[in-house]
């Protein structure tokens, strides 16, 4: 066995040296294709003859395969001599090499098909229906379509029988010209897969400055090259012709997404600092310096983070454990992260917020949206509060809030605040029938009735005292103002 | 003619016999392997393979069935077989596999079956890992896989990507034999009409195809009178857009793979999922399934009650009656009993999940969006969406929708959203928003074309009406936002006075709330109602160009025969459920059939999804 499989091998990288070709040889999934072809073109001179033809099988019997080439040839296609000598050719080294592959297409099971035997049902069904004709047209061509030993396929030709799903040898375009209209000729057809298969045979026979110089006339080839070496992972190849065609920043994104597939931290980073220098605009560059910085810094605190939480010192980490580790994190969770676990420290240390915020210049509204929302997650109001608490000039506080108040409600309830917080946030929203919503739904009770008082709505303010408490002091206030007799009611 | 007249729409070919021919063509392959093997099947088909057979099909000799990228267990068989899609990652895979295998001096088997078919690059992969000969190779060509009685899907979701971002037009190919194969089986189609270069394409490759076979199915009666194609970048607003109508919203949210959506424990309210096919045979999605979201609760509630009072006829039976119930009727109320809970549950959950996403503030900005008024507004909206790290998909979304409708965002805008994407959902998006440029999803307006932030800024000061002249005036200044100048155009933005009945729709504007006629579906009407684009000039133009309409004079073109009511839309890229109904509304109102062939479904966070890079 070993021995065949060197053999095999040997043979295999013979035939890839002598040439590319679509047609390498052994191809069964053609074989099989010209045997179906060759059937159905037969069916008349082979007709009840199917017993004999069914012991006869592909690998057992090599003179199959040149039989049936005969008899292909008898069926009245023109057969040229290179394409009878490969044939013949596949027969016998195959035949040699490949016993087991080739076996398994077997002759017979193919004409087993025709003569219905019980085990090939669905085969039968599917030749036999009338279908075969209207449902599956690749299996029924008329006849002009099987001169397929013809070697002198125009270029159109080769496309269109590649197209087809056709072997078809490419050795004869040598000449540049040649090559070109086969590839002009693949992309008037339409068919990716075509164009591709012609990129291929051109890349291996042509000097790649030629190659990229003619495709750069050639934009659609060009997508399809440059496709194809991004899906194979011909990096090198896609850089070089990316710079062949000037196309520098794309050059730089190429490269930098190579970081995707580092795993190791460590040597991500060092990646990354590679990156810095690409031909990106000056404004990716930026990005790219950050997004070095960031690991940069995510290293450094996760690796003291992990020490403080071994060691089990620190409060905060035993009381809450991290989740997950802070490394690739983007920029606005590792500000939560260090909101977290790191609020108050001093802004010398590389895990403080404010560090943070200055290295990246983070946006004040996006720093204290990401600080309230860790903040609140720890409930520490106190923080809370003063992210909110902005001093005038004059030395008086006022409640500012980066975004609308009602969604800083909505992140405190989120965290469970309780009523008094709560309320005092509730109390600023701006639209009346919003803050009336929140008060109601998180039994605000003292900003409801203020509400109401300041709507001057008497039959609303009378219809709340059902939610509240008896006896509370809700109840009481909503009394005193009801009994107020300077308010002008509207009702 | 397609719209002459106001009749019933002709009922929808059977498209079954599609799946028995690939189940057949499958056993057919697999029986090329005699006896025992293993079969690896690619992630991908397995649910396209679960609509047309069931294991016992698959487990004919099949001895382990694995999913492509597992390893092999040690006491695996002697043959393997490999069911995959043509990539050059499986081919790595199998190589791999087969080169282990003759280190440790094994011998096996080996068969790879592509689906739809093979490419020439998976054959050089092969013999480049030296393993070719060592594998045979064979082709499926299941092309069609019909996903309800007129919906065909190609489950091919990265043609998008492959087509639109990377140029490539490998599957330009599988979509001509497809035509190709309906052509054979519903056609001839008399008419055939297309926009984008993606369908222009297609239709030349098919019509190819068809002139080799010519002379089969000549003066037969067809069953499909006329083909639409379209790209999918002929419209991409639509397709990003927010699903308000009940398919497109439980697609939206939960994923409907291949037809079929898993229905968590939130919706099941037990402790397990529930698989649910969707489709017509459903009795109770079929009636809701267009419907907008806000007429689903009442028609919900109405077939509670109708079950309730049903169930409770049971009372004051006598033991007959109760037999003849049990017999008869109580299958049948049990079934439509677990549908309608589902579909409630269904219900409860989106409501809660688009409640915690602000979802009505979320449509108000697309609306304006659509509208092209208080863009600034909308501007920040995105921003504090992306800020408060709301979705990275969702933030995307909004953004190329901006942009689209736009033409393009003023370089400071997307100088500013860019940066704070990267730093609320990672550096490494860089690369999305790349891709994104490259499609044409997410742009930068050239310096000189930032009309539309003084226009936005003019609009808010005088009343919609003159903020209409003036964008007029404004076209005719600078070459800026088609997508207004064609909303314009075709009248894609109902004016209604008052309130828009969404339960008694007037037209296709109801799967957008009342707000927005899917452009796709617009152009396809008005395409049929002329018999072609002419008239269309200036809205072709805007879409550039790129149209067809091809009649085959070889095809009988009898008036009479119900097929020329039957229209097969294509879309290259995807197609949505919204605009799957909007146009099964206009097929009702127009007594027409619209039958759909999609590469595969999608939706925008598909679309999102196939901009992002992934490891490799």
């Amino acid at each position: 066995m070993n021995r065949a499989r060197a053999d095999e091998e040997e043979y295999w990288h013979s035939s890839k040296f002598r040439a590319f070709t679509f047609d390498d040889e052994d191809d069964e999934l053609s074989q099989l294709k010209e045997s179906k072809r060759a059937v159905n073109s037969l069916r008349d001179i082979v007709d009840d003859d199917d017993d004999d033809l069914e012991r006869v099988s592909w690998s057992g019997e090599p003179v199959g395969s040149i039989s049936w080439s005969i008899k292909e040839t008898a069926s009245g296609s023109t057969s040229s001599l290179e394409g009878r000598d490969s044939s013949l050719q596949k027969g016998s080294s195959s035949y040699a090499a490949l016993p087991k592959q080739v076996s398994s297409y077997s002759l017979s099971s193919l004409f087993k098909g025709r003569n219905k035997l019980p085990s090939f049902q669905s085969l039968s069904d599917a030749l036999t229906d009338t279908g075969v004709k209207n449902y599956a047209p690749e299996l029924r061509r008329p006849k002009a379509e099987y001169k397929d030993y013809s070697s002198d396929w125009s270029p159109k030709d080769t496309v269109r029988r590649m197209q087809r799903g056709k072997v078809c040898s490419l050795e004869r375009f040598r000449s540049l010209q040649d090559k070109l209209v086969l590839l002009d000729e693949a992309v008037a057809g339409h068919d990716g897969n075509v164009i591709t298969a012609v990129l291929i045979f051109l890349k291996r026979t042509l000097r790649r400055e030629i190659l990229f110089r003619e495709l750069e006339v050639r934009q659609v080839a060009l997508c399809h090259l440059i496709h194809f070496l991004r899906e194979t992972g011909e990096q090198k190849l896609l850089l070089d012709l990316l710079r062949f065609l000037d196309r520098t920043e794309e050059v730089a994104l190429s490269q930098y997404r190579e970081h995707l597939n580092i795993q190791d931290v460590e040597k991500r980073r060092e990646f990354l600092k590679g990156c810095i220098g690409l031909p990106f605009s000056a404004e990716d560059t930026s990005h790219i310096q950050d997004h070095y910085t960031l690991l940069e810094r995510q290293i450094i605190i996760e690796a003291n983070d992990r020490h403080l939480e071994m060691a089990g010192q620190s409060e905060l980490f035993r009381k809450y454990p991290r989740k997950a580790s802070i490394l690739n994190m983007p920029l606005v969770t590792t500000l939560f992260y260090s909101c977290f676990y790191h609020y108050t420290e001093a802004e010398g240390t590389f895990s403080s917020p404010t560090n943070l915020k200055k290295t990246f210049k983070i946006p004040d509204k996006q720093y204290v949206l990401t600080a309230l929302a860790a903040r609140a997650k720890l409930r520490a109001w106190d923080d809370v509060d003063a992210l909110l608490t902005t001093k005038n000039w004059l030395g008086y506080t006022k409640k500012k809030a980066p975004i609308g108040f009602h969604r800083v409600v909505e992140m405190l309830q989120r965290n469970n605040a309780p009523v008094q917080v709560l309320q005092e946030y509730v109390r600023l929203v701006e639209d009346v029938e919003t803050r009336l919503n929140l008060a109601t739904k998180y039994k605000c009770h003292d900003v409801v009735i203020e509400t109401y008082r300041d709507l001057k709505d008497r039959i609303q303010l009378t219809a709340y005292k059902s939610k509240v408490e008896r006896g509370s002091a809700e109840e009481e206030k909503i009394n005193s103002i009801l009994n107020n007799m300077q308010i002008r009611w509207k009702n | 003619m397609a719209f002459a007249g106001r009749r019933d729409a002709p009922e929808p070919p059977d498209f079954g016999i599609l799946k028995r021919l690939a189940r057949d063509q499958l056993v057919y392959l697999l029986e090329q392997l005699p006896g025992k093997k293993d079969l690896f099947i690619e992630a991908d088909l397995m649910s396209p393979l679960d609509r047309i057979a069931n294991v016992s099909i698959l487990k004919h000799d099949v001895d382990k069935l694995y999913k492509v990228e597992t390893r092999p267990a040690p006491g695996a068989s002697d043959q393997f077989c490999f069911l995959v899609r043509p990539r050059v990652r499986t081919m790595r895979f199998i190589a791999d596999i087969v080169n282990a295998d003759k280190m440790s001096g094994r011998s096996r088997k080996y068969k790879i079956i592509f689906s739809p078919q093979k490419f020439y690059a998976c054959e050089m992969v092969l013999e480049e890992e030296g393993v070719f000969g060592d594998v045979t190779c064979d082709e499926w060509s299941f092309y069609l896989l019909p996903l309800d009685e007129d919906i065909i899907s190609m489950e091919l979701p990265e043609f998008f990507r492959d087509y639109f971002l990377e140029g490539d037009h490998r599957w330009i190919n599988p979509v001509a034999r497809a035509l190709q194969l309906l052509n054979s089986l519903y056609g001839p189609f008399g008419k055939a009409y297309g926009i984008g270069r993606c369908a222009k394409m297609s239709h030349e490759l098919w019509r190819d195809l068809e002139e080799e076979s010519e002379g089969e199915g000549q003066g037969r009666k067809p069953e499909i009178g006329h083909v639409f194609l379209m790209d999918r970048d002929v419209d991409y607003v639509t397709a990003l857009c927010s699903q308000v109508v009940y398919e497109g919203l439980v697609d939206d949210t939960f994923r409907i793979k291949c037809g079929s959506v898993d229905f968590g424990p939130d919706v099941t309210s037990s402790d397990r999922s529930i698989k649910v096919l969707l489709n017509a045979q459903d009795k109770v999605f079929s009636q809701i399934r267009n419907e907008h979201f806000s007429s689903v609760f009442g028609f919900l509630s109405q077939k509670s009650r109708n079950l309730q009072a049903q169930y409770d006829r049971r009372r004051g039976m006598d033991i007959k009656q109760m037999k003849d119930f049990v017999s008869q009727e109580l299958k049948g109320l049990k079934q439509e009993h677990r549908l309608l809970s589902l579909h409630i549950g269904a219900c409860e959950s989106i409501m809660k999940k688009k409640t915690k996403q602000d979802f009505q503030e979320t449509i108000k900005a697309e609306h304006s969006l659509l509208e092209g008024f208080d863009i600034r507004e909308s501007t920040s909206f995105i921003e504090e969406h992306i800020d408060r790290q709301v979705s990275p998909i969702e933030s995307l979304r909004l953004m190329c929708l901006l942009s689209i409708t736009e033409n393009g965002l003023i370089p400071k805008d997307y100088r500013s959203l860019k940066t704070q994407y990267l730093q609320s959902y990672g550096p490494e998006h860089l690369l999305t928003f790349h891709n994104l440029k490259r499609i044409g999803l997410l742009t930068e307006q050239a310096a000189g074309e930032t009309l539309t932030a003084v226009e936005s800024k003019v609009s808010k000061l005088v009343t919609d009406r003159a903020a209409g002249k003036i964008t007029d005036a404004f076209n005719s200044l600078a070459r800026k936002s088609n997508f207004r100048a064609i909303s314009k155009k075709l009248g894609l933005i109902p004016r209604v006075e008052g309130e828009y009945d969404l339960k008694m729709p007037r037209d296709m504007a109801y799967v957008f709330g009342g707000a927005y006629v899917p452009l796709s579906c617009k152009i396809i009407e008005q395409v049929l109602e002329r018999r072609g684009w002419q008239g269309l000039e200036e809205v072709v133009r805007l879409l550039n160009g790129n149209e067809f309409s091809v009649s085959d004079s070889t095809v009988e073109d009898n008036p009479a025969w119900e097929s020329q009511r039957v229209i097969l839309t294509v879309f290259l890229g995807g197609c949505t459920f919204s605009e799957i109904a909007a146009l099964r509304f206009l097929g009702k109102e127009r007594g027409c059939k619209f039958i759909f062939l999609t590469t595969a479904i999608t939706n925008s966070a598909r679309m999102m999804e196939a901009m992002i890079e992934a490891r490799a």
